[in-house]
């Protein structure tokens, strides 16, 4: 049992603060291979992680690294700094500490490398880049504990898995190594901590006081919410209102896009000139900083954000938490609202705004799952195999390695400790050869293995590209904008959006109105303008999908005679649809058919979550073309799919057979666009497409081609490759989520409710605003191509030659 | 056949969907940029392996369209290959398949700045050649009745872009050809010079469409 210095304890009883039970407890704990804490936001779940460490580092007696911290976030790094650096100062302790993320100079990061401090904050990505150099033996040597903070927000993604696999590196090279990981309150711990351990060892768990229940409510508005869209404007002089009342209030929204316009008109109605700011990961880093630093500062009175202030950034004196938009994921909101008041055992005070009618019910939804304590939570698969491909790399280009050991190696990670060895030597020899069937690349190897039955890269220099492809984050491709004339960044947009642009628009960011000019090197040039409503929205944004949980209590909600919990606007909406239609039922699919602006309609209200419906429009409108019924698109949400094509669907029953649409799935899955999206993640990860190039080309796309083509020819001659493999059964879970239309499928059991009617319904109404439409690429297409081909020849006059 | 028919200095065309030129009275099939052995090239250089399969792609569809026109001359109109090494690395089958699409028929090589001197493969290697009164180079320059390829168009139009063919009374540029090709889009400055005025594009895909250039 270790004790705590004599040198904090006198700084904690200076303060007439007491020390945290499960901080104690991690204290007591030190020495334990693996330790998990679960403490809610305003634990002092930060400190209880660092306690051992400052107790170690207090002698003076060690050099060189000692504890390492990864946190998902580059700004939870630098505050942890700041918030570190003042306790150790005043207790004087011989520590030095200091980050390392993506925004950390070069120089820095250089000198980091030959003298490492005593305590080292980095990300994922940075760590995976570290144990990439030859020198990683040297800088690890010495490591005593790592501290993984927000554990349980990595532990959902391929963060997590390129995270344990670092670890299992540097287990090796330090193998006195232990293991801290800090989590919010989570549903199932003992995932974590199995994910965690270094496999087969065990990992202990604390928990500590979950603290008072948060005191959270719906926004009361003058106004009532829209039928559609993210934007919340209506909302503005309530939110104004608010953030008057309250010390500092975060503003926080699901996507960057809904954030710029909600900033943007804030401000136009801000006429007291409140100090507000704006913080999201497409905004420079000048920006970012600005924003943080002035926060701490006590100088803003609210910050509009997005997930990039999600974790735990402990920034004191925020004492409401705004959330705009329904949270989506029950689990995200109750972290969210712990940003208010971050004081232990006081209650944290958040309002949920919905920006449009569905999202109140979805908002009550939420806000009585988290009085029931009800988090929401997926099963997680096996650990991925691109990620491993990435982690092979990675370790190549540190230098000469032993297949038998790296397997071994990568078997102490928990999502990996079942990977058959037959796996491993696939994803090895993707990474050497490329592994295809056509044995193409015998010269041009990637990696060679040296006489001793050692493996290394054939060329050293490739060691170079691939540290600058690491990471496993699936941001859509972004373009930096900049104004004319001036290397000043202000951020970036996704390219997708940028091609959209031409010169003349107007769009969001940062906060400001500017005019796109034109675009050089792959940057946007863009001048700023006065106008107040931009041209065009803005760009587009992740999405989430609604959680399973919050899906069923919406259609519990709907079962009710009365909704007493909902205001009179939402509980009209839905009376009215009950008498024109019917309400969607838990254990039913109701399907309304309608015309509507010259095309056929149908509306399938399956709930299962915006990215398994939007697969389920795939496979309605694919069943549809077989039908010859000329679909043309179809635009999801979380619990509908909105189809329209050029010919009625009168007996939708026959699109809905379990059979055929398993069928189709799998016809369905090699040729399609969210597939291709897949794959480019999948491949981009694995090494087979490179992100970001030595050097940027200026040479225009023409020397680029598209991932599609990659695809479509791998699926044509190779259509068992790995990465093929990795495609499918990701599709599967991820963006094509094919478990919830089974799961789907299962509790509805072929009930179908089918309502054909004159109009458009209640219900459907809103999904006509929404973003995202899918245009099918079928025979409606062609001839509706072919028409306005004709059009535009006649238009011309040129149709004759 | 899906191909778009119009005529270019007096001459017989037929713009096909696969983005091959054929012209109707001389029997003469051209395409441009095939860029083979391009994955080959990239490994070499990057070590990034790329699936090997784009040479037989290419071939597939050069072999279709020649089945389909029965040309006696086939013109390959520069960057046949993605660099000089690429060329000679072509893969055994690959290269008797080329061998035997040669024969019967006469095979011009043009010169490209990807594949500057001959390659070991039969055919004439040419900078350029005339048939009736077209003139066909790799790189366009001011000769009127010029077919060449180089750029890569890409036409945009209901929101999908697509390789295109673009001419107008003095030129002609043919999309690229090969599997693993990029698009350089018809409204950048370089092809926006090279046709100021009173275009047309025909996009390649299911079928050739046709549409003005410029709006």
């Amino acid at each position: 049992m270790t004790c705590l210095s004599p040198i904090i304890a006198g700084w904690f009883a200076e303060r007439g603060w007491v020390i945290h039970p499960h901080q104690q407890a991690m204290i007591d704990h030190a020495d334990a291979a693996a330790l998990l804490l679960i403490a809610p936001t305003g634990g002092g779940k930060t400190m209880a992680g660092f306690l051992p460490t400052l107790t170690a580092l207090a002698t003076g007696q060690h050099s060189g690294l000692h504890t390492l911290y990864v946190s998902p976030l580059k700004a939870l790094a630098s505050d942890i700094k700041r918030n570190l650096r003042t306790p150790i100062e005043q207790m004087g302790l011989p520590i030095r500490i200091e980050d390392r993320t993506g925004d950390t100079t070069y120089t820095q990061k250089r000198r980091q490398r030959a003298d490492p401090p005593h305590i080292l904050l980095t990300t994922p990505e940075s760590l995976a880049l570290l144990t990439s150099y030859e020198d990683a033996p040297r800088i690890f040597a010495g490591l005593q504990r790592v501290i993984i903070d927000e554990i349980h927000a990595l532990a959902e993604s391929k963060r997590g898995d390129q995270l344990m696999l670092a670890l299992s590196r540097l287990q090796s090279l330090a193998p006195g190594l232990r293991r801290v990981g800090l989590s919010a309150t989570v549903e199932d711990p003992a995932a974590i901590a199995g994910q965690l351990a270094c496999h087969p060892a065990r990992c202990a768990i604390i928990t500590a006081d979950p603290g008072p229940d948060p005191d959270i409510a719906m926004l009361t508005t003058q106004e009532n919410p829209p039928w559609s869209g993210g934007g919340a404007a209506y909302a503005i002089p309530a939110v104004l209102d608010q953030v008057r009342q309250h010390k500092t209030t975060l503003i926080f929204h699901n996507t960057r896009a809904q954030a710029e316009i909600f900033f943007h008109n804030l401000w136009l109605a801000n006429t007291d000139d409140l100090p507000i700011g704006i913080h999201h990961g497409s905004l420079s880093r000048e920006q970012r900083t600005r924003v943080e630093s002035a926060m701490v500062a006590g100088e803003l009175r609210a910050i509009v954000c997005t997930g990039s202030l999600d974790l735990g950034i402990d920034w004191g004196d925020v004492d409401l938490v705004i959330q705009i938009g329904a949270p989506k994921n029950i689990k995200r909101l109750v972290q969210r609202i712990g940003r208010a008041n971050h004081r232990y055992n006081a209650p944290s005070k958040a309002l949920l705004v919905p920006a449009n009618r569905f999202e109140v019910i979805e908002c009550v939804a939420a806000l009585e799952a988290v009085k029931a304590h009800d988090l929401d939570g997926d099963t997680k698969g096996p650990g991925p195999r691109d990620v491993l491909c990435q982690h092979i790399l990675i370790r190549a280009c540190a230098g000469p390695f032993n297949a038998d050991n790296l397997f071994a190696e990568v078997q102490t990670v928990g999502a990996y400790h079942n990977l058959p060895r037959a796996v491993f030597d696939a994803c090895l020899d993707f990474c050497a050869t490329g592994g295809y069937a056509l044995r193409a690349y015998d010269k041009w190897k990637r990696l060679l293995q040296t006489p001793d039955g050692n493996w290394q890269l054939r060329d050293p220099r490739a060691a170079q590209r691939i540290r600058m492809n690491i990471g496993t984050i699936q941001d859509t491709d972004t373009v930096k904008v900049r104004l004319k004339n001036s290397f000043k960044p202000l951020g970036e947009i996704e390219e997708a959006f940028a091609a959209t642009l031409t010169a003349g628009d107007t769009f969001l960011i940062g906060g400001q109105v500017v005019r796109y000019e034109g675009l050089r090197d792959m940057t946007v040039e863009v001048t700023r303008r006065a106008d107040k409503t931009p041209k065009i929205a803005t760009f587009m944004g992740t999405k989430f999908a609604n959680s399973t949980q919050l899906s069923q209590r919406i259609l519990h909600m709907f079962q009710q005679d009365t909704w007493p919990n909902l205001p009179g606007h939402t509980t009209a909406w839905l009376d009215l649809q009950r008498r024109v239609s019917k309400l969607p039922q838990a254990d039913r699919i109701l399907v309304e058919t309608f015309p509507h602006d010259g095309r056929h309609h149908l509306c399938a209200y399956g709930f299962a979550g915006r990215n398994a419906m939007q697969t389920l429009g795939m496979l309605l409108t694919q069943r549809m073309e077989e039908q010859g019924l000329h679909p043309l698109g179809f635009v999801s949400t979380d619990y509908a799919t909105l189809i329209w094509g050029l010919d009625p669907v009168d007996t939708p029953e026959s699109l809905f057979h379990a059979d055929d649409l398993h069928a189709g799935f799998e016809t369905w899955l090699s040729g399609n666009a969210v597939m291709k999206r897949t794959f480019r993640g999948a491949a981009t990860i694995a090494g087979l497409i490179e992100r970001n190039l030595p050097q940027a080309r200026k040479t225009g796309r023409q020397a680029t081609f598209s991932s599609d083509i990659l695809y479509d020819t791998l699926a044509k001659y190779d259509p068992n490759h790995l990465i093929l493999q990795i495609t499918r059964e990701e599709a599967l879970r991820g963006l094509v989520d094919f478990s919830r239309i089974a799961e789907m499928l299962a509790r509805t059991r072929g009930r179908i409710d089918h309502v054909a009617l004159a109009h458009v319904t209640p219900l459907a109404a809103p999904m006509f605003l929404e973003m995202g439409r899918i245009a099918i690429k079928g025979a409606a297409q062609d001839r509706l191509l072919e028409e306005e081909t004709a059009k535009l020849m006649n238009a011309a006059g040129v149709s004759g030659i | 056949m899906n191909g778009y028919d119009f005529f270019f200095h007096r001459t017989g065309c037929t713009a096909l969907p696969s983005g091959a030129l054929f012209l109707r009275d001389h029997a003469v099939l051209c395409v441009s940029d095939l860029h083979l052995g391009k994955s080959d090239r990239i490994a070499r250089r990057s070590g990034i392996m790329l699936p090997p399969y784009e040479v037989q792609e290419t071939l597939e569809r050069l072999a279709a369209d020649i089945v389909s026109t029965a040309p006696q001359t086939v013109i390959c109109l520069g960057d046949s290959f993605d660099d000089q090494a690429a060329a000679q690395a072509l893969p055994d089958d690959m290269r008797l398949w080329l061998i035997q699409l040669q024969a019967g028929r006469n095979w011009i090589w043009i010169t490209g700045n990807h594949d500057p001197a001959p390659v070991n493969l039969g055919g004439t290697h040419l900078a350029q050649t005339r048939i009736a009164a077209l003139t066909f180079r790799h790189i366009a320059s001011d000769t009127p009745g010029e077919v060449s390829g180089h750029y890569h168009p890409k036409h945009r139009i209901a929101g999908r872009s697509r390789p295109a063919f673009l001419f107008d009374d003095q030129r002609m540029i043919l999309p690229a050809y090969g599997a693993y090709t990029g698009g350089l889009a018809s409204d950048t400055p370089a092809l926006r010079a090279l046709f100021p005025s009173r275009a047309t594009a025909v996009l390649t895909g299911h079928k050739a469409l046709a549409v003005p250039l410029h709006r």
